[in-house]
């Protein structure tokens, strides 16, 4: 009988693929979130697994704060026409000269909740009926109540307290007019996994998350990248060290770790060691106790 | 808790490439230990981080409480933390070197059967906690109840606090004796019992020196250890079409492949299948898994199959060999947990998804309730409401292939969803579609052993 037996990490792609399937099958217009990060790019491998030899039957979107790290918007396009996939991208800079939202004020200026303002209007230009995004319930704890199929009303909420229970391998995803779902393939993955996907595929990820030569300011312990978009405070400067990224968002709020990992093998060992979380070098998460909630509920990714 | 040393070892690519998986529940109150217990296996396993750790501590001193609160590491939403209660399922991961565990923590107050039995559904063991003073309470008999409906194969009754009883052999024996008593009423194929104390870690991950007489591994080492390779049904061939591809491109030009995931038994190139309900036959040409092409498919796999004629088959149908085939019908006999706080209506229609198929079926009869706390069938009053358990009697608008639960947890489990707000409002377990052709013995069994 131990030849029935599948490792976890198998047991964890056959889910995913399965929940992949799931979302050609039950939606007429879904469209997979993709940033050009690690869990997205993952998550695209498994959608390119679940429909082979066919091509993925859905578009790649990607909403571009304009802040984005350059070595990220370069992989994005060159992995799109790599998998031969649409790929639809929508601008935060297009929402604020359009009066749909407003630029944030302040010291510290980011565009990321104003993505949720773009991604809602990219979803009604679209009609699309499901976004696969690549969270993780490990991320962050908001997260780790979040269900494979996550109903959204018809405004883009998330009613974290009225979720649908979710049994076995039966998802529910009826919905009435202009409500959506996100749905999650990578829930029940870790960073580790994620890492260790990528490295049993071998797959090409953004040059950010290896170890360069960066320079940074250090702002209440977070690694924020030299950029236009941030005014540097009385005190502070800019210093030049080795880094690399965990996970790849927003440059003016995603911190760099000090990091010697040049190769995927180091990086995983570096994983494998770590004493923080991957979401503790994210400057949006530290807000507040509940930042990540009130954001998804707001219909955040 | 002192910070554990880095353990090097864990993951190298060898070693995590071929850990397996093992998902489990955790059912109780704060009362119990619970939290603590989780804490400090992700603790001592290195899943919390110190960041998170910080943050509960600051956390824990802004609400001006005196123990670090190890329940706010599991109530993630702002509405949990300011009751202080658990309202929703929460996962939870760590690793060992042997092993990746995926936890449904499950709130033991409010809403316990709905949250109990989703983070069930998918569980090969529960840990069921017991106070060592005070034995086993109504609350054991409820959880118990629910992993054996629920059909976890492996229940591991942690007796807590044993710090409190002076890690008493004989008190602990008292425990074990009561347990198995009351357990001879359901069906859980393997049990164990472990003496702990999840506030000092004894038996948690290192064996205690303080219950020499106890023989048995530690709680994790149990977890580490405990065999799910038969878990799964490798007898029954059962494979449900999810969607049929079809690349439509020069170089495929002929391609249609049958996609979706193995539930049960084995499937091979060169295998005669049919295809239900039409009861097509057909050969399978090749199988296709996320690697390549496969030799053989079994259950949990997702695949796509080839095969040698073209025969009319789609999402919702199922694919078994003629001589081991699952019930068609439209008859459902089974027990239903109900989630909506609308009670079921017991003539009501509901949209039911089984499987791939999605069909919309009639309440025909209910049979009795369950009353959780006694395990008594209530006859009298058959009210279904939220967090209920019954047993009904539906008739569905087409046919499903299914198997009982007992035997199969894919074909034999459904939902029941709101035909107008769409939720989900109840979970079933099929009993056997005709019960009168199974024997009266049978009947008790499948019934959790009600």
């Amino acid at each position: 009988m131990s030849s029935y037996n599948l490792t976890h990490l198998a047991q964890l792609e056959h889910e995913a693929i399965f929940v992949l399937r799931e979302v050609a099958a039950q939606f007429e217009r879904p469209a997979l979130l993709f940033s050009g990060g690690k869990d997205s790019i993952v998550m695209a491998r498994l959608a390119q697994k679940a429909f082979a030899p066919a091509r993925v039957p859905f578009p790649l979107v990607h909403v571009d704060t304009g802040h984005n790290f350059a070595e990220t918007i370069e992989y994005r396009d060159w992995f799109a026409a790599e998998i031969g996939a649409r790929l639809v991208v929508r601008y935060v800079e297009d929402s604020i000269k359009a009066g749909r939202c407003l630029e944030e004020k302040g010291l510290n200026p980011s565009r990321n909740g104003l993505q949720t303002v773009t991604l809602l209007d990219t979803i009604e230009e679209f009609k699309f009926d499901a976004c696969l995004g690549g969270a993780r319930r490990d991320e962050e704890k908001a997260r780790a109540k979040e269900r494979f199929f996550s109903h959204r009303d018809e405004f883009g909420q998330w009613d974290p307290k009225n979720q649908r229970p979710e049994l076995w391998n039966l998802f529910n995803g009826r919905k009435n007019q202009g409500e959506h779902f996100r749905v999650f393939p990578l829930s029940n993955w870790t960073e580790m996994d994620v890492w260790q996907y990528i490295a049993r595929e071998g797959l090409r990820i953004p040059s950010i998350y290896f170890s360069h030569a960066r320079r940074v300011v250090n702002r209440n312990g977070v690694l924020l990248a030299e950029s236009p978009y941030i005014t540097l405070l009385e005190g502070e400067t800019y210093e030049e060290r080795i880094v690399r990224y965990r996970t790849v968002g927003d440059s003016t709020c995603t911190g760099a770790v000090e990091s010697p990992a040049a190769t995927l093998g180091e990086v995983i060992q570096e994983v494998a060691s770590a004493r923080v979380t991957e979401r503790g070098t994210r400057a949006d998460d530290k807000r507040s106790e509940s930042a990540m909630e009130d954001r998804k509920k707001a219909g955040y990714f | 808790m002192s910070a554990p040393a880095a353990p090097a070892h864990v993951h190298t690519d060898e070693h995590y490439l071929s850990m397996d998986l093992l998902r489990f529940t955790t059912a109780g109150s704060v009362d119990d230990g619970k939290s603590t217990l989780i804490g400090r296996l992700l603790y001592d396993s290195k899943a919390i981080f110190e960041d998170t750790l910080e943050n509960l501590e600051r956390v824990t001193e802004q609400r001006g409480e005196e123990n670090l609160n190890l329940a706010l590491l599991t109530d993630g939403l702002r509405a949990e933390r300011e009751q202080g209660i658990t309202i929703d399922v929460a996962y939870r991961y760590f690793a060992t070197p042997r092993r990746k565990f995926i936890i449904a923590d499950t709130p033991g107050h409010i809403q316990y059967t709905r949250n109990m039995v989703t983070g069930a559904s998918t569980a090969n063991l529960a840990i069921i906690l017991i106070d060592a003073r005070k034995g086993v309470i109504e609350q054991t008999c409820r959880h118990s109840f629910i992993a054996s409906l629920l059909g976890i194969p492996h229940v591991v009754v942690a007796v807590n606090k044993m710090d409190l009883v002076d890690f008493s052999e004989v008190r602990f024996n008292e425990i074990v004796a009561q347990y198995s008593e009351f357990a001879s009423r359901l069906s859980i194929p393997d049990i164990k019992f472990i003496p702990i104390s999840a506030l000092h870690g004894d038996n948690v991950v290192e064996k205690s020196v303080r219950t020499p007489w106890y023989q048995g591994g530690a709680l994790l080492y149990t977890l580490e250890t405990v065999y799910i390779g038969s878990d799964l049904n490798h007898i029954d061939p059962r494979f449900s079409v999810q969607t049929v591809i079809r690349p439509n491109n020069d170089a495929h030009h002929d391609f249609r492949g049958f996609a979706g995931r193995v539930a049960g038994g084995v499937f091979k190139p060169g295998d005669e299948i049919i295809s239900l309900p039409s009861g097509l036959p057909a050969v399978i040409k090749s199988i296709h898994g996320p690697e390549g092409e496969l030799a053989e498919a079994f259950a949990p796999m997702s695949v796509v199959m080839t095969l040698d004629r073209e025969i009319d088959s789609s999402r919702g149908d199922l694919f078994a060999k003629a001589h081991n085939q699952p019930a068609v019908t439209q008859d459902v006999e089974a027990m239903v947990c109900w989630f909506s706080p609308a009670k079921l209506n017991p003539s009501g229609k509901y949209i039911l998804r089984h499987a791939t198929r999605e069909t919309k079926c009639a309440v025909k009869a209910v049979r009795y309730k369950v009353d959780i706390n006694t395990l008594r069938k209530q006859t009298e009053d058959v009210a279904i409401g939220m967090n209920d358990i019954g047993r009904v009697f539906l008739r569905t608008a087409v046919p499903l292939m299914t198997d009982p639960y007992k035997r199969n947890r894919t074909t034999g489990s459904f939902i029941l969803i709101d035909e107008f707000t769409n939720a989900t409002v109840g979970a079933g377990m099929i009993l056997w579609p005709e019960p009168s052709e199974r024997p009266a013995a049978a009947q008790f069994a499948d019934m959790g052993g009600l």
